[in-house]
Formats: C-alpha cells, structure tokens, sequence
C-alpha cells in the first residue's frame, strides 16, 4: 500500500471540506493510504507570497514539506496552487545548495531542517502516473454518463520544465481519467485558459477577473456541458462562487454545477452526492444531483 | 499621446535587481515578438495590463513608473506567456520579482496586505469560517481540520518563521493618517 501525507492547504478545509472527504473517501478505495500532516499551514500561495518576499514564501513552504519529510512521506496535494507553490520550493532547495543553507538557517530557529528527501504530488498527476487510468476503470463501480468541461487550472501543468507533464498547451491526462468514470470529456473553445483567481488577481481586481471567468463559461455552455470537473479549489472557488458574483454583478445566470475530481471519482465509485458534498456549491446543485441520481447507469 | 522617455531616470541598480531572478536576464534577448501579451487573457480584458511593455520598461531600468504602475497586480500568473516565450524569458517570474521589489519599496495593495495579515495571525491565507465548521460536521470531518488551525504550537512555529523573514512588519498596518 502506497502512503502520502495529506496536504490539505487553505481553500479545501476551510472552504470545500467536500474535497477533502472525497479525496479521504477515494484514496482509500484504491488502497492509497493517506496520513494528515499536522500542523501544515498555508502552503504559501505561490503569485500572492512569492510576490510579497520569496524568502517568506521559501521559509513557510520548506517548513511544510519538513513535517511530511519526518514522518518519510511524499506530500500528496489537492490543489494547483499548493502544488506550485510546493513543487517549485522543493526543486529550488533541492537544486541549490546555497539557498537549501539560508533557508536552513530560518529553519533552525523552530527546531526543523530542510533536507530534500521527499516529492511533492498533485492529486490528478498521480492517480494517472502512479495508479493509472486502468486501475481507475477497475474501480469504477457507477459509470457516469455526463458531458464534462474539463479544468486543468494553471499551476497543474505550468511551468512545464518544472512540472514534468508533457505538453502545456494541449494535455490530455485528465481528460483520460475524467473518462476513466464513464464521463465524456467535452472540448471547449480556449479549454487551456486560466479561471482568473490566481496571483492575487480575484483579492486585487474582483471584477476583472470574473470577466475572464465569464468567458469562460460561455465557452463551456456553448460546449453543452453538464458540470465542470477541475483540480483545483482555488479555480472551484472562482468557478463556483465566482457564478454568485457573476449573477450579482453583471446579471448574467451559469448555473454550472462544479465538481474536483475527487467528488466524480467518488459518484463513480458509487458514493452519494451528499456523502462527496456535491450538494454543497455556492451554486445550487440540486437539479444536477436529481439528475445524476436517474441517470447514473 | 505617449511621454517622452528620460533616460536620466533609468535606474541599471533596478534592471540588475530584476536580472538576478532566475530566467529574468533573459529579458535583455526581448525582440518584441508580442507573443506573450498578444497570448494575454488578463490583457484581453484589460489592455492596459501589457507584460511585454513591462519586461520592456524593466529591460530600461524605469524603476519608478514601473513600482507604480497599479497594472503590475494584474497578472493571474497563468505562464502562458512565460511557456510560450521563444526566447526563454521567465515573464512571470520576472514579474513576481518585480512585485517583490514594489512591496520592500513599500508599494503594496491595502487588500494584500490584508491577505498577509491573515497569515500572520492564523497561518492560513483563508482561514476557517463558521458556515465551513457546519459544512465539515455534516460531512463527518472535524470541525477543525488537523492544520495550524488545530495545533497552536505549529501557528507558533509560522508566526516565527514570517517574523524572521520579516513578513509581519510588511503586511503591518501603516499607522492612521490624518
């Protein structure tokens, strides 16, 4: 059995538990052990932190991967920023004997050393490189026949160099375990673009950014899709909340129904909607959930 | 019409500060392709944020227009731009640095610095909320999930980590002005 600490970051717990138990609920079923990394704080969120004062951002994020290093875990993550952020702060301390030093120094101050022995993961990578797409379909017990609007998210594949993923501009590894359920992954105009949230965009320039989301959401309603699936709580947020202000601000009503990945695996594995929280969006869900509830074969 | 650009103000200490982010330097190889802003979805709603003119105007040294310039804070860090570079120039990276440069210059958003002050005192840039604690319950979770929000040595821990970095005076409130 394989075994990972649970990065849970900010958004997920304290926003949409409903990615958190959904993931608890999937990891499970294929035999992936996951152990809470008590005490993790903020991972720090990479274009807000990073941004600020990137020692900050260096000293907050080494101290996260530390707690998984002392118990020999690799980190497994549910969000594209906190994967960035994580990602990037491992490869650069792993990479540069100077900066691993400085960072060290900071570190001794709260009885922690920084040293390069563990890998960070994002959830959607790692049920495609180390599960795979086969294992899925084996679990699939409810396949789910709905059109999905798949959200890769920024920090998921970008920077390429870093993440090691292929091509940026037209991956398909999602879409593949997004199909894995039953589901038919719907392409979209500008599929690969961003939600708007990131670098401290949506705390900065609201309106803005809800422009680019709106975009967004022309293109997949214009795809005919049932729901949107992403990988990211930070996108969910902008996605799902994002509709609300949408209708608020500009008058305009989606009515989208957004999913994490955990939350379709966990309908295919034949888990309620109410047990994976799908009935707990900003957005009513309620139709949708009627509707997965005939529908699902 | 367009300013007249004066070289005495450019500042070469600036445009070396920027260079020493990774990636940055490549700047200096910038054709002015346009391949990044042309690819820009924060520059399809609003024009005025243009990160080539920005690597462009870092390349220069223009220090002052470019800290003050409110557009800098645009930017999603999607790395379109940055992917598609046929030069290398780490774009975002470079504008981050720049970012960062601003905010020891004491030039950063109040609702940033708000951000910043969540962190400090909680060690989430979100921390948990009532409605979230019901919704964690419902779902069987604890109330409080196993982060620093459940472990007051490990907020300990943060709150001394951003206070040898410096972070807590950065995002302190500025005293009232009158």
């Amino acid at each position: 059995m394989s075994k990972l600490s649970f990065f849970l970051g900010c958004i997920a717990p304290n926003r949409y538990p409903c990615i958190e138990i959904s993931t608890k609920k999937i990891m499970e079923r294929l035999d992936v052990k996951l152990e809470e990394l008590e005490g993790a704080s903020c991972c720090p969120a990479p274009g807000v932190f990073r941004s600020f004062d990137k020692t900050t951002w260096l000293s907050l994020a080494s101290r996260n991967i530390v707690l998984s290093e002392e118990i020999g875990n690799d980190i497994l993550t549910v969000c594209n920023g906190c994967f960035g952020s994580l990602v990037d702060a491992n490869l650069m301390l792993k990479e540069d004997a100077a900066l691993k030093e400085d960072v060290n120094k900071m570190l001794s101050e709260i009885g922690r050393e920084f040293k390069g022995t563990q890998d960070v993961r994002h959830i959607v990578e790692y049920l495609f490189q180390e599960v795979g797409v086969e294992s899925i379909k084996n679990a699939v017990t409810n396949p789910i026949d709905l059109k999905v609007a798949v959200h890769y998210g920024c920090h998921l594949v970008k920077p390429s160099k870093e993440r090691h993923l292929g091509n940026a501009e037209n991956p398909t590894f999602f879409d593949e375990l997004v199909e894995a359920t039953g589901a038919t992954s719907v392409d979209y105009e500008d599929k690969m673009a961003c939600c708007g949230a990131g670098g401290g965009a949506r705390t900065a320039v609201l309106d803005t950014t809800l422009h680019m989301t709106s975009n967004k959401l022309d293109h997949m309603v214009a795809a005919g899709v049932d729901c949107i699936v992403d990988a990211c709580p930070f996108c969910h947020l902008q996605l799902d909340v994002g509709q609300t202000e949408i209708k608020k601000k500009f008058d305009k009503e989606y009515g989208i129904p957004v999913l994490h990945y955990s939350q379709l695996l966990g309908l295919a594995m034949g888990f309620t909607p109410e047990e994976l929280g799908i009935d707990m969006n900003f957005v009513d869900n309620s139709k949708f959930i009627e509707k997965i509830r005939g529908g699902v074969k | 019409m367009s300013d007249t650009i004066k070289t005495s103000n450019f500042s070469q200490e600036f445009r070396e500060e920027i260079f020493e982010e990774p990636g940055a330097d490549k700047i200096a190889l910038c054709f002015n392709c346009t391949g990044c802003s042309s690819g820009c979805p924060m520059t399809e709603q609003e024009p005025e944020f243009n990160i080539r003119k920005f690597l462009r105007m870092a390349n220069l040294g223009m220090k002052d227009e470019l800290l003050n310039n409110t557009y800098i804070w645009y930017c999603t860090t999607c790395y379109k731009c940055q992917e598609r570079c046929p030069q290398g120039v780490h774009n975002v990276d470079a504008l981050l640095k720049i970012r960062t440069i601003a905010v020891h210059n004491g030039i950063m958003l109040p609702v940033h610095k708000k951000v910043g002050q969540l962190v400090v005192n909680y060690g989430h840039a979100v921390p948990i909320n009532d409605a979230t604690k019901e919704k964690r319950k419902k779902l069987g979770l604890d109330e409080v999930p196993p982060t620093v929000h459940s472990f007051p040595d490990a907020l300990d821990e943060v709150k001394t980590l951003l206070h040898i970095a410096g972070f807590d005076k950065i995002v302190a409130k500025e005293e009232e002005e009158k």
